[in-house]
């Protein structure tokens, strides 16, 4: 698939990945073996059937490939375009097993794209009589699919979603150049569509509580509020000036526009030299923002080595090609400002791998007297989020653990309180994109089926 | 869309808008905030809750219009509206029957600081409050406090009016003893009172107006040391003990973005102000 051109897209937020093109795509199609017991949907965690869709596209049928799609996934242009796909469908794929395996992801991103240009058709509802009003709280990927899927299947949807645009991590997390806002309003506008009344600017826990929701007649609430709060290192100097948390950078970005500052009136400020802190997508992304807002010299600085970084292959390859500086095994200790309190240096440790540790890596230990310093003056720190904690202090009766996740059924999705369902970040920590929606889907159907008893007393 | 209902300036470049958002106004409690968007190239700006009006499903607040959002906000009159009111947000003034309290409002916080004097004189307790502004004509809501205190001051920074400065605070908490204060306003306010407090270790709590993005414990920009701690100014406060505050660290953070400020109220100047009704 082409790119745009490096050193272009240094410069600007379009989008690097440039997509198939009609030709490319019956090409790959044409490929796909149709295996009868295809190993590529048990690598999908929302069981879309892959060689159906990849023969509609084949025989040119490229809305009816979305359709397909959209059987399984309601976000197809924003999965074919951010999905692990190395890791889940294609890695499963046969072709996979002599040379490169189908790009099952870069065919769905081309059907979706092609479908949204031509006219997206809304699938009738389909209820089956038992029918419920639920509440979504969080407009994210886990909280648009099940929307989706109760919605089709006839419930009443509200969603509400704290911030002023619906799509959660989708809006402020994931940077334009990977994933244009436009096509997140469109799948948005696409789930509006199928009758999913969405409520910007409503934070539950503040305006209303999860008991609120009940007394105002909703049978049944999904919470898919994901993993917003930001951790910090806990060292020396992190409130300066200058030291970002990763969603902070990335919402001012992304959400707020703030690289188009000041037609936008959020500003972003960024200096020459920019660390970020962390080896994830979140730090791929900030990493690349910070280049494309004008930084000079941008580094990663992961503690572990190159092959444990947690990022996808293709984020941590495209950040290298765009110039991105990767100090591995190094570690910060300390970070020191100016007089007027902005961030001037950062001092670190050398790391090396000892055993392994409890998540199977090993376990980064610092080399004793192996202090330097670095000369930054913008530091974001992308060292992980956890569930943001308001939900589960304002409702009685829901369990968490002690990392502040929500304990959930891992089948339903439901929760230690009655009526209440979970799934995404909230409940695993952060995670990807498409396994929020893997989850999702589950509590979808654990939720319809909860209606049902209720309402049939079955 | 939110609707302006009523707007009003009450001293110069400090306005009072009360806005129509009903479910807004049923869930909110002195100390809360709220975050307006104008339009859709707008920022996030919180502004404390002044007040709201059940009836007619109304909230106020007051904003000084110094930035290019305010400025720009300052514009709009009644049956404009905003592309976006999200709240309430933060958590409430601790309110409770106290005793004797101490309420300290600086300009444009005057208004919002009513509302939690309001809540604490339903709640019994006795209000020595004081009202500053900058000049006799800055001063906001000072008959409304007036009316809920039980002993009232006013005090201008250049003694037009009133006490002349803050220093006389030292003499009332010399000579009465207080079981709580509240404080609203600028951070170099709240700072000075806090060290007028502390020798009384009297709990003395503080509204911080942090940089915030999100306002919903996402972002991390309105982090702030209290008690050695990082906490979130939205989701642990904006209310907190002012004697355990580090604001030294909250006045640096807050000048993060001045130069940024400056320019686009620079060029909203120069462009005329011009303004989109929304």
């Amino acid at each position: 698939m082409a790119k745009q051109d490096i050193l272009d897209r240094i410069h600007n937020f379009y989008e690097v990945a440039l997509g198939y093109t009609e030709e490319q795509a019956i090409l790959e199609a044409t490929r796909c073996l149709q295996c009868p017991n295809p190993r590529c949907v048990q690598g999908c965690p929302v069981g879309i059937d892959i060689p159906a869709f990849i023969k509609e596209i084949k025989e040119g049928n490229y809305s009816a490939a979305a359709s397909k799609l959209k059987e399984k996934n309601s976000l197809p242009a924003v999965c074919g375009r951010v999905c692990p796909q190395e890791n889940q469908c294609q890695e499963l794929c046969v072709i996979g097993k002599m040379g490169d395996p189908i790009s099952i992801g870069r065919l769905e991103r081309f059907a979706a794209d092609y479908e949204r240009k031509a006219g997206v058709t809304i699938p009738e509802k389909q209820p089956d009589g038992a029918t419920g009003k639920v509440a979504i709280v969080g407009s994210g990927p886990a909280g648009l699919t099940v929307a989706a899927d109760l919605v089709k299947q006839g419930h009443e949807v509200v969603m509400f979603e704290s911030l002023h645009y619906a799509g959660g991590v989708l809006m402020y997390g994931i940077p334009e150049f990977r994933l244009p806002k436009e096509i997140v309003q469109a799948e948005v506008e696409y789930i509006k569509n199928l009758g999913v009344d969405v409520k910007t600017n409503y934070t539950i826990g503040r305006i209303f509580t999860i008991d609120e929701l009940f007394a105002d007649g909703y049978d049944a609430v999904f919470i898919g509020s994901g993993a917003g709060l930001p951790n910090f290192m806990g060292i020396e100097g992190e409130n300066l000036g200058g030291v970002y948390a990763a969603n902070e950078f990335l919402i001012r970005v992304n959400l707020m526009k703030g690289y188009l500052f000041p037609e936008y009136d959020t500003p972003i400020r960024i200096g020459k030299n920019v660390a970020v802190i962390g080896g994830g997508n979140v730090a791929m992304d900030a990493a690349r923002c910070s280049l494309r807002l004008g930084a000079e010299k941008v580094y990663i600085v992961y503690r572990r080595a190159r092959e444990q970084l947690p990022a996808r292959e293709e984020e941590s390859e495209n950040a290298e090609e765009e110039g991105i500086i990767f100090r591995l095994l190094t570690n910060p200790i300390k970070f020191t400002g100016d007089e007027s309190g902005w961030v001037n240096g950062m001092e670190c440790i050398k790391m090396e791998l000892g055993e392994p540790d409890a998540s199977g890596r090993r376990r980064p230990v610092p080399i004793e007297g192996s202090n330097f310093m670095m000369d930054v003056d913008t530091v974001v720190i992308a060292i992980g989020q956890t569930p943001n904690p308001l939900i589960q202090r304002t409702t009685d009766g829901l369990e968490t653990t002690k990392w502040g996740t929500i304990v959930a059924d891992e089948e339903t999705g439901a929760t230690s309180k009655e009526g209440v369902y979970a799934g995404g970040d909230v409940v695993s920590g952060a995670a990807t994109v498409i396994s929020a929606m893997g989850a999702a889907r589950k509590a979808a159907q654990g939720i319809h089926g909860y209606i049902q008893k209720k309402k049939t007393g079955q | 869309m939110y609707k302006i209902i009523t707007k009003e300036e009450v001293a110069p470049n400090i306005h009072l808008i009360e806005i129509a958002a009903p479910d807004v106004a049923l869930k909110s409690h002195p100390g809360q905030f709220v975050i307006i968007r104008l339009d859709d190239k707008g920022e996030r700006v919180p502004l404390t809750i002044a007040g709201v009006d059940l009836q007619k499903g109304t909230v106020s607040t007051a904003f000084h219009a110094v930035g290019k959002t305010t400025k720009k906000l300052a514009k709009l009159k009644a049956g404009d509206s905003l592309l976006d009111f999200s709240g309430p947000l933060g958590n409430p003034a601790e309110v409770e029957n106290f005793g004797k309290v101490l309420l300290v409002g600086g300009g444009v916080w005057c208004a919002p600081l009513h509302y939690v004097a309001v809540a604490l004189k339903k709640n019994n307790n006795k209000l020595v409050v004081v009202a500053a502004g900058r000049t006799k004509n800055d001063m906001v809501y000072e008959n409304q406090l007036k009316a809920v205190a039980d002993e009232f001051h006013v005090a201008t920074d250049d003694g037009s009016k009133g006490n002349e400065g803050l220093d006389f605070i030292n003499d009332i908490l010399k000579a009465q003893k207080f079981d709580h204060a509240v404080i609203m306003g600028p951070v170099s306010t709240l700072k000075k009172i806090v060290e007028m407090t502390k020798p009384y270790n009297l709990k003395t709590m503080v509204t911080l107006a942090s940089l915030m993005v999100d306002g919903t414990g996402m972002c991390g920009a309105c982090r702030v040391t209290v008690g050695g701690e990082t906490k979130f100014a939205c989701m642990d406060g904006p209310e907190f003990n002012g004697l355990d505050v580090d604001f030294d660290e909250l006045i640096s953070r807050q000048r993060v973005y001045l130069p940024e400020e400056r320019m686009a109220s620079m060029i909203y100047d120069k462009l005329g102000g011009s303004v989109k009704r929304g």
